[in-house]
Formats: C-alpha cells, structure tokens, sequence
C-alpha cells in the first residue's frame, strides 16, 4: 500500500531536482543544440545548392570550351585546305610558266638556228658555187687542152642541157 | 563489440552481487525464514538512510538528514545516523509500521498518544538520488552545450564524437517524437519533453546501475511519476487552445449527449485526469515490476538455500541466468518507457494544440 502513496518530501526534492535540471537544458542546452542543428542544416542546404550550380557553370564551360576547340579543328582544316588548293594553284602556275618560257626559248633557238642555217647554206652554196666555178674552171681548162675532147665535152653538155629542159618541160606539162 | 560484450557480462555480474550482498544483509527475519515482502519494501521504498553495503559487520550507509516540521514541537533537523543509534526512533518520532500508508517513515506521537505524520521534507535516499540523477544529467548535456555555444554562428564547424552523440539523443526524441506529434507549435514544449524524456531516461539508467550512485529506482516512485505526470498535465491544459477547450465542454456529438445531461462533456472531462494517471502508473508499474523481479528472482536463491543446500544451488544457477535475462530487458524497458512517457506526453499536448477543426 504505502507503495502507492505519495510522499510530500519527495515531491519537494522532486521539484528541485527536475525544475532546476529543466531551466539549466531549457535555457542553456537543448535550444542551443535545436538552433545549431537548424543552422548546420540551412548551411548544408545553401552549400549543396552552391555546390550544383558551381558544376553547372563548370559544365557550361566545358561545353562551351568544346564548341570553341571543335570550331577551331574546323577553320584548322578550312585554312589547311585552302593552303593546300593556293599551293596546287602555285606550282601549276609556275610550271605552266616555265613550260611556257622554255616553250619560247626552244623556239627563238630553233628560229636562230634556222636562220644561222640558213645563212650558213646561202655562205655554203656560195662557197660552193665558188668551188665549183673553180673546180669546172680548172676541169674545163684541162679538158679543153685539146680539140677532142672539147668537142665530147660541148656534146655532152648539150645533151644534159637539151634533157633538162625536156625534163622541165614534162615537168612543166 | 567483444570488449563491449565483456564490460555489459561484468556489469551484469556486479548487478547480481550486488543485489545479492543487499539481500543477504536483510534477508533473514526472526524465525530464520526469508521475509520476501520486507526485502522488497525495503528496496523499493524510500529511506532516511543509504545503506550501501555490509563489510563484514559494519554498514557502510550514508546518513542523510531529516528535515521533520511538526505543528507541535517546529523545525526538527538530524542526522539519521540518530535514527540508526535510537533503534529508529528520535525525539519523539517513530517509523510507521511497514503494513500503513506511510511504511517506516517517521511519525510523530502525540501527547495524546495518537500518531501523526509531520511535514517531511527530509533529503531521502530517492530524494539524494534525483539530485545525483540531476546531475549527471547534466554533467552529459552542459559540455556538449557548451560546444554549442563556442561555435555559435560557425555552422562549417565539426562536432565531436561525444557532441555528434548527444546531438543524435536530442535530434532522436525531437524529431521522432516531438516535430510528429505536436506539430508546427512544437517549439514551445520541445525543452520540456526533451527534458523529461532524458530525465527519466537517465533515473531508468542509473536505477539499473548496481554500485552506489546508482541502484534506486526513482522512477519506480509514485512520486516521481506523478510529479512528471502532473508536468504534462500543465503542458497540456495550461497551453490548450480554445478548439481543444471546445472540444471538451461542447464536443461534435448529437446534442441530446450534451443537452440535459452532460454525457460528453463529463466523459472528456474526466479523460483529462485519466490520462496523466495512465501516464503516472505506466512508467512507475513498469519501473517498479522489473525491479521487483530481479529482486525476486535474486531471493529465491535465499528460499532455496533455506530448504536444501542442492536446492540453493540450482536456484542460484536458474536466478543468475533469468536475471541476466531481466537485466538485458530493463535496459531495453529503460528506453522504451522514457519513449512511451515522451511520445504520449507529446501525443496528449499535441492533441490540445488543434486549430481548424475539420478544414
């Protein structure tokens, strides 16, 4: 029975011990702790959204840096192609060129030949005509020594004479 | 974990011996028999003294001192030591017969023979126990507060191991328990309800302890309980709203339950007070039945000795392995019950914080 009896004494300590434990945590400890912990939360919170958008910026720059490297590779090539065609360009050019200029040279030394031939021929054949004046000077004195042989030689000479024109006259016909 | 397993099977084995000790100190009556109800009454009830243990004949006790106002004879302040030299009497003050209302606590005779109990406001063996309770309470919240209060401001800083513990315990009962349960208005009763619960928590702990701080099942006294329970009582009508007063004297029934005869309003009235008593006597019935099992089961090992030396000590093998077991279950109810008080606490409190009924 006296189990279940309320005593006043202890109640009187009871009230002590509980209330002066409840003002101590209620003012000092527990809003301490409850306020700290809601700070700490709020500031996680704040950092993790910090944290997403700083990836997100991260993100949009490397994507943005990808764009700028990939354009660049283009114009890289775009510029390399272009070298490529003006330098084709170039030698053809300068081969048509030198083809042309030895072209013109091969001429003018092919014209000068001739014309050096040709002066060298007409030099030649006067030379010759010389010569053979000479030669036929020399040929006719001697063969003419005597009255034979001048006759032979008249005879002969007409008859190539008369089958020269005959041949010209063929020819003529 | 094995170290652990060690400390908890050691702490186990001092709570047998320890209870064994107290109990052999006082077990034996007159006739030589075992007085079961005076082992018990003697420890769950209150006492001027704190009988820590026996070396050999001497008592090691505390004596504590007796505050005593008569409206006869005025301030009576001793030592109970004079109790304990007077055979338990002093100065015209006897203790009650253990089968009252008031067992061994002290009486004043009149001179008219009659005995009457005075105003005792006597530092009791429960009542030492509250304080060191307190204290110890204290002693585990005021250093991690302290840590709080040093890194006011500074969210970036890293508690420690011991803080990140405390701070698991109050984030444990606040957001479990309180946020749910009460609600958005939750803030104005949160440092009661944490109190309470680490109070009770704390006095189930330090009753379960075997030595001498602990041992004393404060919260295995009605007073005790009824003082927590009279502290939600407050927390719950004091700070009810008018809905909830509403509710009570004019509740959403068919008015013939309310018109010539209050049917509803005296049922919810009454279920004001029922409720806090419901909460008084769970937490102390179930304090008080664990303890008095393991005081129960420790004693049969003294019934068995009295009958036969082979009956003692199968006894004692079947008391220690069930008390083990009781040991690992108070602690468990040692939890529970500091929750279930918490939770209905804020249950009750939160159910007289409604608003807008119905919307």
């Amino acid at each position: 029975m006296s189990l279940l009896v309320p005593d006043s004494g202890l109640l009187f300590w009871m009230l002590i011990s509980f209330g002066v434990v409840f003002f101590i945590l209620a003012k000092f400890a527990f809003p301490m702790i409850t306020k700290s912990v809601e700070e700490r939360k709020q500031f996680v919170e704040t950092s993790l959204s910090e944290a997403r958008s700083a990836k997100e910026t991260l993100a949009k720059v490397e994507e943005d840096t990808k764009a700028l490297i990939a354009e660049a590779n283009k114009e890289q090539g775009r510029v390399l192609n272009e070298a490529a065609v003006q330098r084709e360009k170039m030698i053809s050019a300068a081969k048509e060129e030198a083809a042309e200029q030895a072209r013109n040279t091969l001429e003018d030394a092919r014209e000068q030949i001739r014309i050096e031939r040709e002066a060298v021929m007409l030099d030649l054949r006067r030379e010759m005509a010389a010569l053979s004046c000479d030669i036929a000077e020399r040929i006719v004195k001697e063969k003419l020594s005597d009255k034979q042989n001048q006759m032979v030689l008249i005879e002969k000479m007409l008859d190539e004479v008369v089958k020269e024109g005959d041949a010209k006259e063929v020819s003529l016909s | 974990m094995k170290r652990r397993l060690l400390i908890l099977t050691a702490m186990l084995l001092v709570a047998c011996m320890g209870f064994e000790t107290e109990a052999r100190a006082s077990s034996v009556d007159e006739g030589g028999g075992v007085n079961v109800q005076h082992i018990i009454f003697e420890h769950m009830l209150d006492s001027y003294t704190w009988h820590i243990t026996k070396i050999g004949e001497r008592d090691v006790a505390i004596y504590l001192p007796v505050i005593l106002y008569s409206k006869t004879s005025g301030w009576h302040i001793f030592s109970s030591r004079r109790l304990h030299e007077n055979g338990g009497s002093y100065r015209g003050f006897y203790p009650a017969p253990e089968d009252g209302a008031h067992a061994y606590k002290l009486m004043e005779k009149m001179p008219d023979g009659s005995m009457v109990r005075p105003i005792d406001l006597s530092l009791t063996k429960m009542g030492l126990a509250l304080l060191i309770n307190s204290f110890v309470l204290l002693l585990i919240f005021l250093p991690a507060a302290r840590w709080y209060r040093k890194n006011r401001g500074n969210a970036a800083a890293v508690p420690s191991k011991y803080v990140s513990f405390v701070e698991m315990l109050v984030l444990m009962v606040e957001d479990g328990i309180i946020k749910p349960c009460i609600g958005e208005n939750y803030r104005k009763f949160s440092p009661y309800l944490l109190t309470a619960f680490f109070f009770i928590f704390t006095c189930n702990l330090m009753s379960l302890l075997p030595v001498f701080p602990g041992g004393v099942g404060v919260t295995a006294n009605i007073t005790v309980t009824m003082f927590l329970a009279l502290c939600t009582f407050i927390a719950v009508n004091v700070f009810g709203s008018k809905e909830y007063w509403k509710e009570i004297l004019w509740p959403d029934v068919p008015t013939w339950l309310k018109v010539p005869m209050p049917l509803m309003p005296m049922i919810e009235l009454i279920g004001i007070f029922t409720k806090p008593i419901a909460l008084m006597i769970r937490l102390f019935a179930n304090m008080l039945g664990g303890h008095m099992a393991m005081l129960v089961l420790t004693i049969l090992i003294f019934i068995g000795f009295s009958a036969s030396v082979a009956m003692g000590s199968s006894m004692t093998f079947i008391s220690v392995v069930f008390n083990i077991f009781m040991y690992a279950l108070e602690l468990l109810v040692a939890y529970i019950q500091a929750y279930v008080f918490t939770l209905l606490s804020a249950v009750f409190i939160g159910s007289a914080q409604v608003r807008h009924h119905g919307d």
